[in-house]
């Protein structure tokens, strides 16, 4: 078995390929969604467990009959985790997936990433 | 109260309940019956991992399942990884008796899938082979960080895997009736070495196929049993949760406070819980190790997005389910049956359904702690193997089936370590180490994942600091905690040397790791090889070079 980051002697000159316009463009793209939803949900979460945690009277508000702004804002936090999941898989397949697989495909086209010999 | 974190105690903290089942006796159900249904679950998955184990030959079959599962199999088996008995009984105990607070705590633990997702699962996916430690050493020195990764994980499958089985033995005690300690250290016995056979002839697949069946058995159970609790107030909440109020005479039950609202520093311990368990899960090796299964990246994003359907899905089911409970059974018989709050989910199947219904709760909870030992020891084994054997001992110099051999091997020791662990655990309060599972994960491995991922200037001096630094001062606080000196639950509760006041490190260990991995970046002398980065990025980001499923 090859050692798994054994230095690539292939025909790709990575450096190069990274300075480029197309996968710069796309390296923009990913970082402009994930990092802003993760700080996003992150402070979402937290703000959530403080209110919790120093200020149960706020959650104790009432809502709805039984139902308080506790429960709402826990139930929220659920909903916030479903719609993100759905617009990264939306971004994903719309926004990456064609960028993504246009570099992967010219690459591997031009030799690069064969598997090594161990794969079966 | 024997525990401030009881959903996280009842791996552990099943512990308690074997002595009061002791006392109580199994008073409702049928040991035959538990019994029976279990044997069918274990028939059913020896079926599949005998058939698994036709299939498992090269390093690739037994590490990865030959990379040949789909994306909802996998996000399946994540769910079945995942949710362990803390997130059944011992969430809906902990509801039942606390009310929102059990349910702020099943909140977090649904969240953190958002870091996998966005961050970590497809990038790993593309740069990895078999384990966390061919992403961290991709770009950097090869042997010293692999060596750091692969102690981490091993201290996190430890960790984990200890609190499992401990559990296990009192669990199965609690729904079998068997009280005696020896009666009890062979069912731990029995069930490690059961994974042991598992894991040994079924490698990845077998292990996959073990959690696939769990997940659906235990998501179905519950989901059954919610639209039955619901169905009883008239598919009316807001009548369930009044119902609740009334019948524990608990008014606060709705509101915060009533298990972590005691004063200042039992506040700061959920939040660092919290912090913990939101950046823990991703860098969970058990977790990462799922995501090299499925042939591609996208299938990998598949795994999540179904892993966040079920978890999710099975998060509301159990708030119901608490809040039921609270409702429909009487909160002095909960405590006072054997394994106290935690009984409160079998105690509510009982009340529903009856024996049948609880026999079948109880196999559920049988096939997770199977299921969930299942999965580490894989992880375990494939770390040292890969990692350890393979790649810093052999220097690479082996081949596919040398490494399964070896892999094998750890397997049994793994398997035996775990068994007298579990045995040894047995009436100690080690309900902790889940918790300490996570903050380590979240403090040695997360920051070094995302750096690594994300950051160019990372380097090798970074990554050991930020790994030793993490996992160190999360093993250091923890020796320093209440979980060690001072208090009734504590191992010396006569002497207090409890210098750092909370029980959950992560407040402080995790941020500390993130400073140490840039303060050792910035400070390195040595750059590392930008040619190595950019091949990282460029395979993270497109999948060129990406491992591919093996074909049979």
């Amino acid at each position: 078995m090859t050692q798994v980051n054994a230095p690539n002697a292939g025909p790709v000159d990575y450096q190069e390929v990274q300075a480029r316009e197309d996968f710069q463009e796309l390296r923009r793209t990913h970082r402009s969604f994930v990092f802003p939803m993760t700080a996003f949900f992150l402070i979402w979460y937290i703000a959530f467990v403080i209110t919790a945690a120093f200020f149960p009277d706020v959650m104790a508000i009432p809502v709805w009959g039984n139902i308080n702004l506790g429960l709402v804002l826990g139930l929220a936090q659920f909903l916030t985790t479903f719609v993100i999941t759905g617009l990264y898989v939306w971004f994903s397949n719309s926004k990456m997936d064609p960028k993504s697989s246009a570099i992967r495909l010219e690459l591997e086209a031009r030799g690069a990433g064969l598997p090594e010999e161990d794969k079966h | 109260m024997n525990s401030l974190f009881p959903a996280s105690s009842i791996e552990a903290g099943l512990t308690p309940l074997a002595t009061a089942a002791a006392e109580a006796g199994s008073d409702v159900g049928s040991p035959l019956a538990n019994i029976s249904i279990f044997l069918v679950f274990v028939g059913v998955t020896l079926f599949f991992v005998i058939r698994a184990s036709k299939n498992t030959s090269t390093a690739a079959d037994y590490y990865a399942g030959g990379r040949s599962f789909s994306g909802t199999q996998n996000g399946t088996a994540i769910a079945g990884d995942y949710l362990s008995a803390a997130s059944f009984l011992g969430i809906v105990g902990a509801i039942a008796i606390y009310g929102y607070d059990g349910f702020l705590y099943s909140i977090g633990f649904l969240v953190a899938w958002l870091i996998a997702l966005l961050l970590v699962a497809e990038l790993m996916r593309n740069t990895g082979k078999f384990t966390m430690a061919d992403v961290l050493s991709f770009r950097l020195r090869q042997q010293p960080v692999r060596i750091a990764a692969a102690i981490s994980t091993l201290a996190v499958c430890l960790f984990y895997l200890l609190a499992q089985m401990a559990g296990a033995g009192a669990l199965v005690a609690l729904l079998l009736g068997i009280e005696s300690g020896l009666g009890q250290s062979l069912i731990i016995a029995v069930v490690g070495s059961l994974m042991i056979f598992y894991v040994f002839i079924g490698g990845m697949k077998g292990t996959t196929w073990v959690q696939i069946i769990k997940a659906t058995l235990l998501i179905a159970g519950s989901a059954v049993m919610t639209i039955w609790v619901l169905a009883l107030y008239g598919f009316n909440f807001s009548e369930l949760l009044g119902s609740a109020v009334e019948n524990t005479g608990e008014a606060a039950l709705l509101e915060p406070g009533l298990q972590y609202g005691a004063d200042l520093f039992t506040k700061l311990d959920f939040m660092s819980l919290g912090i913990a368990l939101v950046l823990g899960t991703a860098a969970l090796p058990h977790v990462l190790i799922r995501f090299y299964t499925v042939p591609t990246a996208k299938d990998a994003r598949k795994s999540v997005v179904v892993a966040i359907a079920l978890i999710g899905a099975f998060y509301l089911f159990t708030l119901v389910l608490g809040y039921g409970a609270a409702a429909l059974l009487d909160t002095e018989t909960i405590l006072a049956a054997p394994g106290g709050q935690n009984s409160a989910a079998p105690l509510l199947a009982y009340e529903l359904g009856g024996t049948f219904l609880l026999g079948f709760i109880a196999a559920v909870a049988f096939a997770t702690i199977l299921a969930v030992v299942a999965g580490l020891t894989i992880t375990a084994s494939a770390s040292f193997a890969h990692d350890v054997y393979a790649q810093v001992i052999k220097k690479g110099k082996i081949d596919s089936a040398g490494e399964v051999k070896a892999a094998k091997m750890t397997v049994i020791v793994v398997g035996i370590l775990a068994i007298l662990g579990g045995i040894g655990a047995q009436g100690q309060n080690v309900a902790f180490l889940v918790a300490l599972a996570f903050a380590v994960a979240a403090s040695a491995n997360l920051p070094t994942i995302l750096y690594s991922l994300f950051w160019k200037r990372f380097t090798t001096r970074g990554a050991l600091w930020s790994m030793y630094g993490g996992l160190g001062s999360a093993l250091l606080l923890i020796a320093f905690s209440p979980v060690v000196w001072g208090r009734d639950t504590s191992f010396f509760p006569e002497i207090d040397l409890a210098l750092y006041p909370l029980t959950n490190p992560g407040l402080v260990s995790i941020p500390l790791a993130f400073l140490l991995g840039w303060i050792g970046s910035m400070t390195s002398k040595v750059s590392e090889d930008p040619a190595k980065q950019a091949e990282m990025e460029i395979r993270s980001l497109t999948g060129v070079g990406a491992e591919k499923a093996a074909e049979h």
